[in-house]
């Protein structure tokens, strides 16, 4: 019954990172950028939620509506100051420039607020511990399950949003040839500017969801970074529900871990990543998620 | 009948390689012209040029009697120059019918719509669904100039679009194409067989080595005119 309840929570837990792996994966996909300042970003909007809950009694939940269009103008702002132009310089600049930016964001945050760790938990009543009780050994959380549900509406949402409309179309056509996209009336940078903002508000989303659910610190982004990295890579095929899938293996396995030795919360995921990693490279080549093909 | 397009000394490299030299012509609207030469006379580069997709070095390319200058390809396809590009260029994920729409980006109303290509290809009608990678030459290649079509252009250009088709489908893309030439729609287009270039088109200007050598009214010139500038046996210079 106690790994049923830990296979449960991992899942649960599994949605947080997806949420997270979801903007990560979504940028490599349209524009083969590995956004290295991804992790904190979503903990500058997680202190962006703070300032307004703590300086400002705006529930989290509120705060969302100013912090997610702002994050959409930094994405934007993003890529035409900084990603476009060092897309220009070969597959390492971005990965620099942004790996230079989250030092930037995370030593900022770090001179703003100091070494406190927070929590957005305090500001959202008691949904930070509700939960309901499914048998004398298993309760889930309504946050996690809010998370949880939440991961799975943005992806489906995302997942429709690419298939069906014509800016989602325009989108999977830039991410297959940029080059060529010019010729039917589509404006690359555009398109990839506004990609970067929709990537930017999945990560606000999930800034908030670490924020509501955990602690946080300015130096924080860098295990976010890590763990987005791990789901979008064990999720690898390439659909945004692979995404979902690799956060829920990355989850159960920490678990799991969590479950053998007390210790064993990071080593379970850090080794499942490992092992499917093995896995694939040895199934010849790693495969990332190439194309955002629905 | 006025100036559509002019194209004046215009100049285009690939790095080291100068493809285009100093060529400059005029197309009047509704007006079909043909662009034939050897492989590596700068056809290829001339369209992309004129399409935006590939800076010029120098010259001028005028659309409506204004110059273009560096506007890039996406603006040049919302004033009405649409290019098919050689090779295709089709998005392979994307299924026919999606291919299609992502011309509508272009924001000009007209004649064209799906359902109007798709009359104008019947060989895409049972293909509409299928991913564009999947497509036979002949489909391919018609989902390209549908693609271009969407847009609704008032200057289209054709960059070899009988490559790599059989004899079938050449005609049954030059039968469909016909629909759009009778339509008022300003062609340029390259094309390797002279003969069929010579039938579809109003006029013809042969390249050689970056430079026209010979253009005329197609009616007025012989094949062998053509054939000599082709390969450069006189020079008879027309820039």
């Amino acid at each position: 019954m106690i790994w049923l309840n830990q296979l449960i929570q991992g899942v649960l837990l599994g949605g947080y990172y997806a949420l997270i792996a979801c903007g990560l994966s979504f940028m490599y996909g349209v524009m083969r950028i590995i956004n290295m300042a991804h992790g904190s970003l979503a903990i500058l909007a997680a202190f962006a939620l703070f300032v307004l809950a703590d300086q400002y009694d705006v529930s989290p939940f509120v705060g969302l509506l100013v912090v997610l269009p702002a994050m959409a103008a930094i994405g934007w702002v993003l890529h035409r100051a900084v990603l476009d132009r060092s897309l220009n310089g070969g597959f390492l600049m971005p990965i620099l420039s942004t790996f230079g930016l989250s030092i930037v964001i995370d030593n900022l945050l770090f001179q703003a607020f100091g070494a406190d760790t927070r929590s957005l938990a305090p500001y959202i009543g008691t949904l930070s511990y509700d939960s309901w009780t499914i048998t004398d050994d298993i309760s889930v959380g309504q946050l996690a399950a809010g998370t949880f549900g939440l991961a799975v509406l943005l992806l489906g949402g995302l997942q429709l949003f690419l298939s069906r409309a014509p800016l989602g179309r325009a989108i999977r056509a830039v991410a297959e040839d940029p080059d060529t996209v010019g010729l039917v009336g589509i404006d690359a940078r555009r398109v990839s500017a506004i990609a970067s903002a929709i990537a930017l508000v999945t990560v606000g989303i999930a800034g908030a969801c670490l924020a509501m659910r955990a602690t946080f610190d300015p130096y924080a982004g860098a295990p976010q970074l890590i763990f987005a990295f791990e789901a979008a890579v064990i999720g690898g095929a390439g659909s945004l529900w692979g995404t979902l899938l690799g956060g829920v293996v990355l989850g159960v396995a920490q678990s799991l871990g969590a479950q053998i030795i007390p210790q064993g919360f990071l080593i379970g995921g850090h080794a499942a990543f490992l092992a499917i990693l093995l896995a694939r490279l040895n199934r010849g080549g790693l495969r990332w998620p190439r194309r955002w093909a629905a | 009948m006025t100036a559509l397009l002019t194209v004046e000394n215009l100049d285009a490299r690939h790095g080291l390689l100068h493809a285009v030299r100093g060529v400059g012509f005029t197309v009047r609207a509704g007006e079909t012209l043909a662009l034939v030469g050897a492989n590596g006379a700068g056809k290829t580069t001339l369209l992309r040029a004129i399409a935006g997709a590939h800076p010029p070095a120098g010259g001028r390319v005028l659309f409506h009697g204004r110059d273009l200058d560096a506007m890039p390809a996406h603006k040049r396809v919302a004033l009405g120059i649409a290019l098919v590009p050689e090779g295709r260029k089709l998005f392979g994920q994307l299924t026919v019918e999606e291919n299609l729409l992502l011309g509508r980006a272009a924001g000009r109303a007209g004649a064209w719509d799906v359902d109007t290509v798709i009359a104008a290809f019947p060989n895409l009608a049972k293909r509409r669904h299928a991913r564009a990678g999947t497509l036979s030459g002949g489909e391919a290649q018609a989902t390209a100039i549908g693609r271009a079509l969407m847009t609704n252009p008032e200057l289209l250009l054709l960059d070899e679009v009988s490559l790599g088709l059989s004899p079938l489908a050449v005609d049954r893309v030059y039968a469909s194409l016909a629909t759009t030439m009778s339509g008022g729609t300003t062609i340029v287009l390259v094309e390797q067989d002279l003969t069929r270039a010579l039938r579809v088109a109003d006029r013809v200007v042969c390249m050689l080595e970056g430079r026209v050598v010979l253009s005329g009214r197609a009616a007025e010139l012989t094949r062998d005119e053509i054939t000599d500038a082709y390969f450069g046996l006189r020079g008879k210079v027309a820039a």
